[in-house]
């Protein structure tokens, strides 16, 4: 089911302001590849690029190409809704639907998609709930609305949520941003587990956190503010972490910025 | 500069520390406004003005001077002007609840005589005038009947307007939407009756029914609806939509299934409040609907009646038993508007985003 995404010439634009230039990297399946860079260099600016998620915001435009194995997501006959299908995508906030239970949340994306039998999306629930190690908290209180739930469960419900429509490609922007250190590990644990099964692309401004679950890092910078954000440099996260090749990565790793 | 050092120990010593200070006793505020009252009535008394609002008046600036001074003196400037504007906070509560408890209490009181179930299940058929006994069954239909054929027409073309405003719009169009919108807020009713009257009933040539006057009171829903739905839109976060559309589901699945179920509260109140508007209309009634004495089930054809206009009818009438029977209405369509916006309100809490455990 994973797929590999290979990114070439890829630039984001807002209106007239170019966010990001000319990125190119490959992100390899069943694997976590995580970006890290300071505010403003357009990670997540280039994380939504890769669901189509980018064109939603008003004045937003892609120039590029984002190979999904041997498709190209941003081909002429492209339906952004079938992309966002296949690359689910996780948010900074958890924002699971306040009208709707903890069932109906997670059963979101294939009931609004289609129509599902009662037994076969009793079946998927559980199975996603279990996949975001949710299902012991919730099992009891399926029908309870998900704005209940404590942040990390409402974030980890979020992840439910979102493999619950079997997408090929995760993306995760900052998910454990707004969570205490518990629910942290708990979210960083359940990464770990997805990646045999996803390819996990997750943007974080925790170094350690980089450093914990990623097979690779990429690390973004922007020359000053208003220019553009690029990719600098693109490796295993261990020498990323140990012996990066350029200057600039290892003087924002270890904290000597600017 | 040696006076201020002299002055600063005597103030000081009026407190027992830097932090805590003089305060008047909790009781303070309701013990002015009882005072004041009474100084207001008897100084009305002594001078001798009959008018009931004169004395309030004096109450009303007894009270916020006499909170002032007492402040100034026992707790300090700064707390005096705290106090001065929430006193003034009161006496606009006050100077808005008086009129409105005096409307209900005059309604209520001289409306009560009339309604029964009689009342409210017969026609004005073979009344006279000045004869007691009829009721406002035919008004009150007519009403339902008007009222209801308005927000069908007005509820869907105004709700699907503020979705494309808010979740389509940002162009050349919208704006101009927007624009004519504000603009048909300002329309006043008996414009919207006489416009119909030209198009509907003048040019295409047909009689008075209570369609037409509802396709008047629709164009006066309409703006009104666009407006508090479009402000109830904006509220809803983006990131629901965005957490929506990632999932895969389409722009208008997202906005029939995420976006209007979570800000359907809010729809359903403004809905409310419009309708609530124009069930009190009489101009475009009295042009459109023409008003009968007799029960017509039929808002397509031939005259019918409604509330308000039957409230006017029989104001004009003037016999005693005529005022009677105004105020029962009056009574009938208040009650019915006050029905209307409980059921709103509590759609609007069962259908609400739960937020409990």
């Amino acid at each position: 089911m994973a797929k590999r995404i290979d990114v070439s010439g890829l630039s984001a634009y807002y209106g007239a302001h170019k966010a990001i230039d000319d990125i190119s990297m490959t992100v390899e399946p069943r694997s976590v590849t995580a970006f890290i860079g300071p505010s403003g260099c357009g990670k997540s600016t280039f994380l939504r690029t890769l669901n189509r998620m980018h064109e939603v915001t008003p004045g937003g435009r892609v120039e590029g190409k984002v190979m999904l194995d041997d498709e190209n997501l941003y081909g002429t006959n492209v339906d952004p809704v079938a992309v966002r299908r296949t690359v689910g995508m996780v948010f900074q906030r958890p924002n699971p639907f306040p009208t709707m239970s903890i069932f109906d949340n997670v059963a979101a994306g294939l009931r609004l998609n289609g129509k599902y039998k009662k037994a076969e999306l009793n079946d998927i629930v559980e199975r996603s709930l279990k996949g975001a190690n949710l299902w012991n908290e919730v099992k009891d209180r399926l029908n309870k609305p998900g704005s209940g739930l404590s942040g990390g469960q409402q974030q980890r419900l979020c992840i439910a949520r979102a493999i619950a429509v079997e997408p090929d490609v995760l993306l995760m922007d900052e998910p454990c941003s707004a969570l205490d250190p518990i629910s942290t590990l708990a979210i960083e644990d359940l990464i770990g587990e997805l990646k045999e099964r996803f390819t996990i692309v997750i943007v974080t401004h925790n170094m350690q956190q980089a450093a914990r679950v990623s097979d690779r890092t990429a690390f973004f910078n922007l020359a000053a503010v208003g220019q553009p954000g690029k990719l600098i440099e693109l490796d295993d996260t261990e020498r990323i972490f140990s012996n990066p090749s350029v200057q600039a990565t290892e003087d924002y790793i270890s904290g000597r910025f600017g | 500069m040696s006076h201020a050092i002299q002055e600063r120990p005597v103030t000081v010593a009026s407190r027992p520390g830097s932090l805590s200070h003089a305060r008047l006793p909790r009781w303070t505020p309701a013990a002015i406004a009882a005072g004041s009252i009474a100084a207001g009535i008897g100084i009305g008394l002594a001078a001798g003005w009959h008018s009931k609002i004169q004395w309030g008046m004096i109450a009303a600036l007894l009270f916020v001077l006499i909170t002032y001074g007492l402040t100034t003196k026992v707790e300090g400037s700064r707390q005096a002007k705290d106090r001065v504007a929430t006193s003034l906070v009161w006496v606009c509560f006050v100077l808005a609840v008086v009129p409105l408890l005096s409307l209900a209490w005059v309604t209520i009181s001289k409306g009560m005589s009339v309604l029964d179930g009689y009342f409210l299940t017969h026609s004005m058929n073979g009344v006279l005038d000045a004869e007691a006994g009829g009721g406002v069954y035919h008004a009150l239909l007519g009403t339902i009947e008007q009222v209801g054929i308005a927000t069908l027409i007005a509820a869907p073309i105004g709700l699907l307007t503020a979705v494309y405003l808010v979740e389509y719009g940002g162009g050349k169009l919208a704006q101009a939407v927007t624009f004519f919108v504000d603009v048909m807020t300002g329309i006043p009713s008996i414009v919207a009756g006489l416009f119909v009257l030209a198009t509907w009933n003048l040019m295409l040539g047909f009689g008075p029914s209570g369609f037409a006057g509802a396709m008047a009171l629709s164009i006066l829903m309409m703006p009104v609806v666009v407006r508090s739905t479009e402000e109830m839109l904006k509220l809803v976060p983006n990131e629901l939509r965005e957490a929506s559309l990632a999932l895969g589901i389409p722009k208008w699945r997202t906005i029939l299934k995420v976006v209007l179920p979570t800000a359907i509260g809010g729809i359903t109140t403004g809905v409310m409040l419009a309708v609530a508007r124009i069930t009190g209309e009489t101009a475009p009634v009295l042009l459109l609907v023409f008003g009968t004495k007799l029960i017509n089930p039929n808002p397509f054809e031939g005259a019918q009646s409604s509330l308000p206009l039957y409230v006017y009818e029989q104001f004009a009438v003037g016999t005693d038993a005529a005022m009677a029977r105004a105020w029962g209405a009056a009574l009938v369509l208040i009650a019915f508007v006050m029905i209307l916006n409980l059921v709103a309100r509590g759609i609007a809490r069962w259908k609400a985003p739960k937020t409990a455990r």
